[in-house]
């Protein structure tokens, strides 16, 4: 254990909620700069976050200059953190985030509050599991995320079935090979319903080699099973169903942003990300709170959420001088595509005279399908401020330059976002 | 083997045989209660709304009626004492359409005769005043002020457990075989091995037709299961009701319900589906997005809110429209058949009344003298000082549902240790949250090691 909570004091300068790769990140950044009281929270009973129990490679190449499978990753930068005096607080979990950052936690020893000038979200993002998918069947044992099995593999050597389905092809999908690979689990068959691999498309011949059906425009329509799961039934494209004999489903990706807490506090959620509506700065729509990793989004790699992290502290530093625009004015970034699945950030704060303006530098944009042959456009008071041609497939990382606000005439209408 | 003979074998340890148990037991008589499942409250009284009704809607003079009315006055008298919960909200039987509108002043006559005085009819106007985000699409509705929301695990839980606290016993993962009475006693042949009892209650829920054809060889009802389904909205969206919100029921069933639950989720259900299976509680693709719909149609706000759990659960109704509870007098059995839907509300009382039939059958003990009451009943309503807030709860486990390694560790050992996975998660909602399993399964796999019939995990690495 890094610290008990028998140090936790009543107030902070900064409270970083999350140990993950991007709370970690802004917490030995903040320290860089100097911003000594903070406190990271860690629910868990050990830091690092998600990357303790993907144990696949690559991580690490772009803060660490080397690659690390995610164990090691994580025990890289808890230790990193840990020699420049982060503190670090496990077995702690915030139960409310209160308006002015007042927080309620709970710890071994039981309910506890503290109060922050600034709180840092980065609770990261986990799997959907079944139930909000709406998978039809029975409700047996053998039913999971890639994540839970990772972490019974990985964390506690155990095996929750022998021979299951895989359902997705994002790249946590192949990963679920390895970690099934890695426990003695022989997987009988991957499942995607889309004609295409949502993962980069090479990785499809991933599960062939290993002799695992590899079932493209394949969707599940039931599970059966008493006790254990006994099999599937799944669709493809032309309408054939079929029975696949199996004692697990593994329910992978379609990642959702941890924001319960924020939606229980009334901050502002988009309905696009799952995750908070930022500003430029990562700010909330209460500004004491910022956000950074993948919280804010569906989703990214450890390295990207380590560097949005970085940033974060400097905002965060920013914020504590009083150097930021006010949240007072906004510009709301509209997205009038129905292609565009998301934007981040969602609102652009301006303030005359205030020397940081284009915060994050980036929009980050995800489309729903694959786009080709048009443009992605800026618009603002109808005037064209950016227009770039541009082919994307879905889920990858599309990303725009934030405008320099302080140089163009501005009012506050929405800044419009447009493919075509 | 038990050599002893019981006064009284209850079969079944739903939430009624639970009641039943407890009732007998601080009655006086001994008592063995059977389940075939590895844990309580395994079968129909597994997915219920959680509700503790008045009897409002409930036919008048009906057996249904008297035993919810008599149920919930004693849960009320007895709920401190055995530290159970209540959320005190009230309900809202809303009507959308003209027609449902017009069937209002009926329903409202029938709670007036059901003793439900304070039942009265309110304007769309004051129907928003109390649900402000109801949509504004209702057009008037009866404001029930006392119909409460409980936990409708804990509960039963607790029934039982202060049955075996004072003296009664239970075998779990027992299922009845075949059985006989003598003339003088009943011998039961389950699967772990016989028994003896002066009297058998049949409180065997989805089966119990099928228990009155193995041990009497007649039975006057039979089980016609109907499924519901649910969907479970997340913790935020507890902010949005505070009332039960019913519809106005029709002759089959009361109806989608959108209730806060005392853990502060938001329940979006049942569906009513008759089927032929009395153990298939699948859940459907379709009928689950229809919930939804529904659940947004009468909060327009849930739209987009996260969806944490689906689950169905099977009611054991029958041809009947009201409760069949029936004493064999000649064989000293009492078979308690068709609880439906309102078994949560009615089991109290649905006790006390086999206990009144019971007597009639000139059979009476001398009530225990002393009444041993629960010491440490687990916290899981909001409304209480969970175990996360106290001090030694040695950290959260399940994020979703905040519940503690104390919390789970308790429920693992202690006088009646759950037997299943199901089991922990009723006794502590473990899982029972928005991840399913996503950060917790690890830690649960490991505390829960040698402790289940059926592990979570088949086996260690390789």
């Amino acid at each position: 254990m890094i610290t008990t909570e028998d140090t936790l004091r009543k107030s902070y300068e900064v409270v970083i909620i999350g140990s993950g790769p991007a709370g970690l990140a802004t917490a030995i950044e903040l320290k860089k700069l100097g911003v000594n009281d903070i406190i990271v929270l860690e629910r868990a009973d050990e830091a690092g976050g998600n990357p303790r129990h993907c144990g696949h490679s690559p991580f690490g190449f772009r803060e660490f200059k080397r690659v690390y499978f995610g164990p090691a990753y994580a025990k890289k930068m808890v230790k990193t953190a840990k020699q420049l005096g982060v503190k670090i607080t496990l077995n702690t979990s915030v139960i409310s985030l209160g308006k002015g950052g007042l927080l309620t936690l709970s710890t071994p020893h039981g309910v506890n509050q503290l109060q922050a000038k600034r709180v840092v979200l980065s609770t990261g993002i986990r799997e959907m599991p079944r139930a909000p998918r709406f998978v039809s069947g029975q409700r047996p044992a053998g039913i999971m995320t890639a994540g839970a099995l990772q972490s019974m593999v990985y964390l506690s050597g155990k095996k929750p079935f022998k021979k299951p389905i895989i359902v997705g092809s994002e790249l946590v999908s192949f990963s679920a090979i390895a970690s099934c690979r890695h426990a003695g689990i022989k997987p009988v068959a991957m499942l995607e319903k889309n004609q295409r691999t949502t993962a980069y498309r090479p990785l499809g011949l991933f599960p062939r080699v290993l002799g695992i059906k590899y079932l493209l425009n394949t969707q599940i329509i039931d599970i059966e099973g008493k006790e254990q799961v006994s099999g599937v039934n799944v669709l493809n494209q032309s309408g054939e169903k079929t029975h696949i004999v199996c004692d697990g489903v593994i329910f992978t990706g379609k990642f959702t942003p941890e924001a319960s807490l924020l939606r229980s506090a009334n901050i502002e959620i988009d309905p696009n990300t799952q995750g908070p509506i930022i500003d430029q700065f990562g700010r909330c729509s209460d500004p004491v709170y910022f956000a950074s990793g993948n919280v804010l989004r569906p989703v990214e790699t450890g390295g990207w959420c380590w560097n949005e992290g970085v940033k974060t502290a400097h905002f965060v530093n920013a914020s504590l001088a009083e150097k930021l625009p006010s949240t007072d004015t906004q510009l709301t970034v509209n997205n009038v595509s129905n292609k565009i699945k998301y934007i981040v950030p969602q609102r652009i704060s301006i303030e005359a005279g205030k020397t940081l303006t284009i915060g994050m530098c980036q929009f980050q944009l995800r489309f729903k399908t694959a786009v080709k042959g048009g443009g992605i456009k800026l618009l603002y008071n109808n005037a064209e401020i950016y227009d770039k041609k541009l082919q994307a497939l879905p889920e990858r990382r599309v990303l725009i330059a934030i405008p320099e606000f302080s140089r163009i005439e501005f009012d506050t209408n929405d800044l419009v976002i447009d493919y075509s | 083997m038990l050599t002893k003979t019981f006064d009284v074998i209850v079969i079944g340890a739903g939430i009624v045989g639970c009641a039943m148990a407890r009732q007998f037991t601080l009655e006086g008589a001994s008592v063995l209660t059977i389940e075939k499942s590895a844990d309580i409250l395994d079968g129909a009284s597994k997915g219920n709304s959680a509700i503790l009704h008045t009897g409002f809607d409930a036919p008048p003079d009906s057996v249904e009626q008297a035993c919810i009315a008599d149920s919930y006055k004693e849960y009320l008298a007895i709920r401190k004492k055995l530290k159970l919960p209540l959320l005190k909200t009230s309900a809202l039987v809303t009507a959308w359409t003209k027609e449902e509108e017009s069937l209002l002043t009926g329903i409202l006559e029938k709670a007036h005769i059901n003793g439900v005085d304070d039942a009265e009819l309110i304007t769309a106007k004051s129907t928003l005043s109390k649900e402000p985000k109801l949509s504004s699409k209702v057009r008037a509705s009866i404001y029930i002020p006392r119909e409460y929301v409980i936990d409708p695990w804990t509960a039963p839980y607790v029934y039982m457990l202060q049955a075996l606290q004072n003296g009664a016993q239970l075998m779990r993962s027992t299922e009845v075989i075949s059985g006989e009475f003598d003339g003088e006693q009943w011998l039961i042949n389950t699967s772990s091995g016989t028994v003896k009892g002066a009297l058998v209650i049949n409180c065997a829920g989805l089966y119990g037709d099928k228990l009155d054809a193995l041990l009497i060889k007649e039975t006057a009802y039979e089980i016609r299961p109907r499924k519901g389904q649910f969907i479970v909205y997340d913790k935020a969206a507890s902010q949005l009701v505070d009332s039960i919100i019913l519809p106005v029921p029709n002759e089959i069933t009361k109806g989608v319900v959108v209730v806060k639950t005392i853990f502060g989720n938001v329940l979006v259900g049942p569906t009513a589906e008759e089927q032929k299976s009395r153990d298939d509680a699948s859940v459907v693709k379709e009928t689950l997005e229809a919930l939804r719909k529904k659940g947004e149609e009468i909060i327009p706000a849930l739209a987009g809110l996260p969806i944490t759990a689906t689950f169905a659960g099977i009611r054991p109704a029958t041809e009947f429209k009201d409760f069949c509870i029936k004493t064999y007098q000649d064989k000293n059995y009492i078979s308690v058949g068709g609880i439906r839907s309102t078994g949560l509300s009615a089991a109290l009382g649905i006790a006390k009344r086999v206990y009144g039939d019971y007597q009639k059958l000139g059979k009476t003990h001398a009530p225990k003298s002393t009444i041993i009451y629960p010491e440490n009943v687990n916290q899981l309503a909001e409304t209480e000082t969970r175990d996360w807030k106290k001090e030694g709860n040695e950290g959260i486990v399940c994020h979703c549902e905040w519940v503690s390694q104390r919390e789970i560790k308790q429920a693992l050992t202690g006088e009646m240790p759950v037997g299943s996975l199901a089991g922990l998660k009723r006794r502590t909602r473990v899982t029972m949250g928005r991840c399913q399993g996503f950060y917790c399964s690890a830690k649960l796999s490991e505390l829960t090691q040698g402790c289940f019939k059926h592990p979570m995990a088949i086996g260690d690495e390789k």
